[in-house]
């Protein structure tokens, strides 16, 4: 193991390709992926229902379950290692140790009938060779630092409110410290009280513990207010990438730019939203050429034909559509 | 405009075993003909079950519904049948609001043949129209739910609430469950129908952009009081109540220049089971003092700006 050094990669994609294989059909979930992760950064990974974006935080924590998912090529490097060559009791070291993830739903995500101090305990426990006594002391200072009092260790989920759960979940995916965090649209399920909490919440551990992190979520506010660079991801693809500055102030993908135009704008006066046509094309069944083009206002014959190559259009920022290679 | 729905100190208490639960507990608004009025608040506030109150799928504890200036507080099964007509509900969840067994057309088609409404030949055509009307292809009349992806079948829901050319349609967080893209169209759907139609919405969301967007006024419920009703341009710009304040600053804003200084609440929702007098939100509120412990009075600052704060000047 090396130490890394400030924006040294922790994660590396390389042409990442899931497919789910059932008797029906083959469904093209990631389709050659690509997406470096820096020590410290966090990267919003944007998208919508099934565009392939918990795919691919499942695919790097090795989780998928196989059959129906079947790994067709691409590598995921992590701290300079092809997790993919990796063997299971290899895996079962990183996971949850030096990569945790943040599941979407908190109430599914916490073990029913253990005490949640216990099931944080259980974590440290496992990836650490200590006393089981130090173990639920460390587990009482993460819930602290989450902010729920020590005295609700011996406590169970269904005692918890949503926020609380999704505290503990946290609370767990951090206690061993680690070097990337997968957050799941970790506030989805949540009020936006709550939400505003947790985020802050998040932000403020993040920044005390130097962690990287991946953050998954469809909600474009959230990205705005945590990330500092941002993937679009369309039908297993990353159509746009770069910087928040990039993708808020200069995006040029006509989904990507579509995305902003669904959203209801708080100091906007326009009475007519202006959503993207169409739906998202079925992942058995993608359409020829860029994914896009059924649904995309500038689609021309050759969008249809052949599928766009990924442009830099400024430093850092990455653009698969013609018109961006057009405007260069 | 004329007044088409009013509520006058509306309640829904629910008993279990740890008491009493003030669900709704005393909210009077009047909604006109062809307006919107969008009601927010967290889950658990009682927004579902007003909506679901006033057009009587629950039972009212007390108070008074007027529809169309006639008194529908206590109406017999008859006039039920009658008001039902008139008002109707989008339900929140698509995906387990629409009998899987049950086809589209068969679906869209329920409502008028309870209500006798239409030969049989004609109540095809109706339904053909209807799915016209909201944007579904006429190649899916006889297809299934499961064939169909949630955009979709939350049209299924608009055209059966549209069946029986209702006034009002109650639309209970019809968009949360889909993707913005799709949102965005079912939004300018309803939008449209309500110009064409002259409907009058209740929409009840948790999503404070969206509903900015549609409502004429908007009431903000905190524990099945009302804290605070305004035209919705006001009280984005002028709002009044602690926890008006902190929901709005609580939306996270897609613009990475506009990160505002968020209020964050400590704190949750508390429960609504046999609450004590005073403010419901005095335990989160930064700005408590001795005098919240009392009832809150409903106060006007404003035409058609209503509060219920009794620091709401000070702070």
């Amino acid at each position: 193991m090396f130490e890394l050094e400030d924006n040294d990669n922790i994660l590396e994609i390389r042409d990442l390709v899931v497919q789910y294989h059932t008797d029906e059909a083959v469904i093209h979930a990631v389709n050659g992926v690509n997406l470096t992760v820096k020590k410290g950064e966090t990267i919003g990974l944007v998208g919508e229902t099934g565009a392939g974006k918990t795919t691919i935080a499942r695919a790097i924590l090795r989780i998928l379950q196989t059959p129906p998912a079947k790994f067709c090529g691409g590598e995921i490097v992590f701290k300079g290692e092809d997790i993919m060559k990796k063997t299971e009791p290899e895996m079962r070291k990183i996971r949850g140790d030096q990569i945790a993830m943040i599941f979407q739903d908190p109430m599914t995500a916490l073990n029913p009938i253990e005490k949640v101090g216990f099931q944080i305990a259980e974590a440290i426990g496992l990836h650490n060779n200590i006393k089981k006594t130090e173990a639920e002391r460390r587990a009482c200072e993460m819930l602290e630092m989450v902010g729920i009092p020590m005295e609700r260790y011996n406590e169970y989920p269904n005692q918890f409110s949503g926020g609380m759960k999704q505290r503990v979940v946290i609370a767990m995916a951090l206690a061993c410290n680690p070097d990337l965090l997968l957050a799941d649209e970790p506030t989805t399920a949540l009020d936006v009280t709550i939400q505003a909490q947790v985020l802050e919440m998040m932000r403020a551990l993040k920044d005390t513990l130097g962690t990287s992190m991946v953050m998954i979520t469809h909600d474009l506010g959230v990205v705005a207010n945590c990330c500092n660079s941002v993937a679009v991801i369309y039908a297993g693809e990353i159509v746009e990438y770069g910087t928040a500055e990039h993708i808020f102030d200069y995006a040029k993908h006509p989904y990507t730019i579509g995305l902003f135009g669904s959203l209801p704008k708080l100091d906007s006066t326009d009475r007519r939203l202006s959503p993207i046509k169409g739906l998202m094309p079925d992942p058995t069944n993608l359409p020829e050429g860029c994914r896009f083009h059924e649904r995309c206002p500038v689609a021309t014959d050759k969008c249809s034909a052949q599928p766009p190559s990924v442009v830099e259009v400024s430093e850092g920022h990455l653009v698969k559509c013609f018109l961006a290679e057009v405007m260069e | 405009m004329a007044a088409l729905l009013e509520a006058r100190d509306l309640k829904k208490y629910f008993k279990n075993p740890m008491g009493t639960l003030h669900a709704v507990d005393g909210i009077d608004f009047v909604l006109n003909e062809g307006e919107t009025l969008g009601v927010v608040g967290e889950s658990g506030c009682g927004k579902t079950t007003l909506g679901r109150t006033l057009i009587h799928l629950i039972k009212k504890t007390s108070g008074d519904i007027l529809f169309e200036g006639v008194d529908a507080s206590n109406p017999t099964k008859a006039e039920l049948k009658v008001l039902r007509e008139k008002m109707q509900i989008i339900f929140q969840d698509p995906y387990s609001s629409i009998d899987p067994r049950m086809s589209v057309s068969d679906t869209i088609m329920e409502p008028l043949i309870i209500q006798g409404l239409l030969s049989k030949s004609d109540r095809m055509a109706e339904v053909r129209r209807l799915m016209d009307t909201v944007g579904l292809a006429a190649r899916l009349e006889n297809s299934y739910p499961h064939e169909l992806d949630g955009g979709r079948r939350q049209r299924i829901g608009v055209a059966r609430a549209l069946a029986l050319k209702p006034k009002f349609i109650v639309c209970d967080e019809p968009v949360s469950a889909l993707d913005v893209s799709i949102q965005a169209q079912i939004i300018n759907l309803m939008l449209d129908l309500q110009e064409e139609l002259g409907l009058s919405y209740m929409f009840v969301t948790h999503d404070l952009s969206v509903v900015k967007y549609i409502s004429n006024d908007i009431m903000v419920m905190y524990l099945g009081n009302m804290v605070e009703k305004s035209p919705a341009d006001e009280l984005f710009k002028n709002p009044l109540h602690p926890y008006t304040k902190a929901l709005l600053s609580a939306i996270p804003v897609p613009d990475i220049h506009k990160q505002v200084d968020r209020i964050i609440m400590q704190g949750e929702i508390t429960s609504p089971i046999n609450p004590r007098p005073g403010c419901r939100f005095k335990a989160r509120c930064q700005y408590a003092t001795d005098k919240c412990i009392n009832p809150q009075e409903l106060e006007e600052p404003t035409p058609g700006h209503f509060v219920a704060c009794c620091n709401f000047k000070t702070i």
